[in-house]
């Protein structure tokens, strides 16, 4: 009994932990949707351009770590000014749907630019974080908890205290949140809007490179991440979208439930039930309550 | 109900006649390689069949979905299995009963669509693509217990005569996208586009005016979900020629998603204009590539500047002409009228003014 009991807690808490990978991602998600109400599809390409040429400074070129992490950051800004001037700008009054579409399109060129500069094949990313169990966990919890997902929790911990305070606390959060609200009004009265989008998809994209770090190290830096950064979206639907805490609670949610109905009961359906569970989860989660838990009510007009 | 022709002007009739003629006498006449009907025409037509699906449900329902493939699957899944253990039902039989069974899962899909829309409706149907895979993936029996992972379609056989050259294989696939194009406009034309386009334009409005939203939605998702499985089974039985889940990933379902948007929302002939293009524009560049400069360039490179034109013309269509190829081509017909009036043009129009 207490065995099945440690078992489970197990299970739980590596789920509760791989959904901070999950948060990570959809941290990137929320902040432009806060920001600019639109939903940028291309968060997983970001995620997977950021990381691949983080790699590929560091690997290709022998930039020791640090450095490259900063290029990479830097490389990001510089995707989130071209963004802003090139599809968002021009796109200033188009409907919700229309910027959707087109940041699929993004996420096409950020998938295909990483690829073309840096190849297709898989590559490793050391953080020098091991992703098996600390051992002094083991020994006295007896709770075999890898290492990384320790790292993605307090690193996702962090950037999220960070957020929020930043858009709690300053004027510059203020600013952002005003331009949520409605763009034409905050830019009537004098909130340099061209400044705030460049600033919210820069901080996406260094999110987008943290969350892309903890990834590639468990998983590999590879195409797959675009998929995995998809599954970002039920956490974004059970959280709400306009939520940093709404980011965190839901990858949670999806992490632990993933985890537990993949051990428990996975088995009678010949398992992998984990690439679609997230999804029914949030379908249900739509159905009794489209803005999420922390979202803000969604109101339509004629 | 009306006869099928009844809403059809002189116009469309003469386009629908040229189209019959190239499709059926003039192209069979020049193409005699068989690479241009195994890897071009016939997956052409079952694309742009799927597209059409899409089209259905996202750009005349306006309703962002993103699970074609899915759908797709689960057609070419049902063909398989209805030709494996009713073989009395024929291969027409099979077609349209596996384009139910494609339905009723959309319309399984479809339901969250009465409560969210936009993105939040896109992770919902994403569920679909990500289960309906799995279901056949796991289930051993949608697949005859076959260990090897793929399949191989059985032969087509049409009233008793067999369809298995190429040629023969394009005539089945022109026959079932002709008729099933006719009928896709003939609803977009008829009341039941009206309903889908008004829940598009503002599903508020058009409830409060009488139009049933359950219904309208619901109907979209079953039909799209009916095209794409027929569009699956045919893709899965005149192209591939085989049955494997992994040919009908998210990725194929994006593709159909860029095909629909770049060829023109709500439009039909933006279908077929979008799947060709995202069919021929890496066969061109290919070329390209083997040609001007003798595979120095490598095809993964190849594929991946592939991949970042067609977002960047994503884009660019979105910021510049958000209906796509098929208003850009209407745009380039108007041009052409108003710079060279033909002389009956010019008559009337002199005629209407004074």
């Amino acid at each position: 009994m207490v065995d099945e009991l440690l078992f489970f807690m197990e299970v739980l808490v590596g789920g509760l932990l791989a959904g901070t990978m999950y948060s990570l991602v959809a941290l990137g998600f929320v902040l432009i949707f806060k920001a600019s109400a639109t939903f940028n599809f291309s968060q997983g390409a970001m995620v997977f351009f950021s990381v691949l040429a983080f790699c590929g400074f560091m690997q290709d070129f022998n930039i020791p770590f640090v450095l490259a992490f900063i290029l990479a950051a830097f490389l990001m800004v510089v995707v989130g000014l071209c963004t802003e001037r090139f599809v968002l700008r021009p796109l200033m009054n188009a409907s919700e749907d229309t910027v959707l579409m087109a940041t699929i399109g993004l996420g096409y060129v950020l998938e295909g630019l990483a690829q073309a500069a840096w190849g297709v094949e898989v590559r490793r990313l050391d953080l020098g974080i091991g992703d098996f169990p600390v051992p002094w966990i083991a020994d006295n919890l007896k709770l075999f908890i890898s290492a990384l997902d320790i790292t993605a929790g307090v690193v996702a911990a962090i950037m999220i205290i960070g957020l929020f305070l930043l858009f709690k606390y300053t004027k510059i959060g203020l600013g952002l949140r005003a331009v949520a609200d409605d763009a034409g009004a905050a830019s009537s009265i004098g909130i340099p809007l061209k400044h705030i989008m460049l600033l919210v998809w820069s901080a996406a994209g260094v999110v987008a490179l943290v969350a892309g770090c903890m990834w590639g190290a468990r998983a590999g830096v590879q195409f797959a991440l675009v998929d995995l950064a998809l599954k970002a979206l039920p956490v974004l639907i059970i959280g709400g979208f306009s939520s940093i805490p709404g980011a965190i609670i839901g990858g949670l949610i999806i992490g632990a439930v993933e985890k537990v109905l993949e051990v428990y009961i996975g088995p009678f359906f010949g398992g992998a039930i984990e690439g679609w569970a997230p999804y029914v989860l949030a379908i249900f989660f739509l159905l009794y309550r489209p803005e999420g838990l922390f979202g803000e009510k969604i109101i339509r007009r004629v | 109900m009306k006869p099928v022709f009844m809403t059809y002007t002189k116009k469309d009739l003469i386009n629908l006649a040229v189209c019959m003629v190239l499709s059926v006498l003039v192209i069979p006449t020049f193409i005699t390689t068989e690479y241009w009907y195994t890897s071009i025409l016939i997956p052409w037509l079952c694309l742009a069949l799927a597209t059409i699906g899409q089209q259905i449900v996202m750009g005349y329902t306006g309703q962002l979905a993103l699970g074609a493939a899915g759908f797709m699957a689960a057609g070419a899944f049902a063909m398989f299995n209805l030709i494996l253990r009713v073989p009395d039902l024929g291969f027409v039989g099979s077609l349209i009963v596996s384009g139910l069974i494609a339905a009723a899962f959309g319309i399984l899909f479809g339901l969250p669509s009465l409560k969210v829309r936009g993105i939040y409706l896109m992770v919902a149907t994403l569920a679909s693509q990500f289960f309906i895979i799995w279901m056949i993936d796991k289930f051993g029996w949608f697949k005859n217990y076959d260990s090897s992972g793929i399949i191989t379609a059985q032969d087509i056989v049409i009233l008793g005569k067999p369809f298995t050259t190429p040629l023969a294989m394009y005539f089945v696939c022109l026959a079932v996208t002709t008729v099933l194009t006719l009928l896709a406009m003939n609803m977009a034309r008829g009341s039941t586009g009206r309903n889908w386009m008004a829940v598009r334009d503002m599903d508020i409005a058009a409830e409060s005016m009488g139009v049933s939203l359950l219904r309208t939605k619901v109907q979209a998702f079953a039909i799209s979900a009916f095209y794409c499985g027929v569009a699956g089974a045919l893709f899965a039985f005149c192209y591939l020629k085989s049955l494997e889940p992994v040919a009908f990933d998210i990725k194929l379902s994006f593709k159909i998603l860029f095909m629909c948007i770049l060829g023109g929302l709500g439009t039909i002939n933006g279908a077929f204009i979008g799947a060709a293009f995202i069919l021929l524009f890496p066969v061109l560049l290919n070329a390209i590539g083997n040609n001007v400069f003798h595979g120095a360039i490598d095809a993964t490179i190849i594929s991946s500047i592939e991949q970042v034109i067609f977002g960047g013309l994503m884009i660019i269509f979105m910021i510049y002409e958000p209906l796509g190829m098929a208003k850009l081509w209407e745009n380039i017909k108007q041009k052409w009228k108003t710079k060279i009036p033909s002389s009956t043009n010019l008559k009337s129009s002199l005629s209407k003014k004074t």
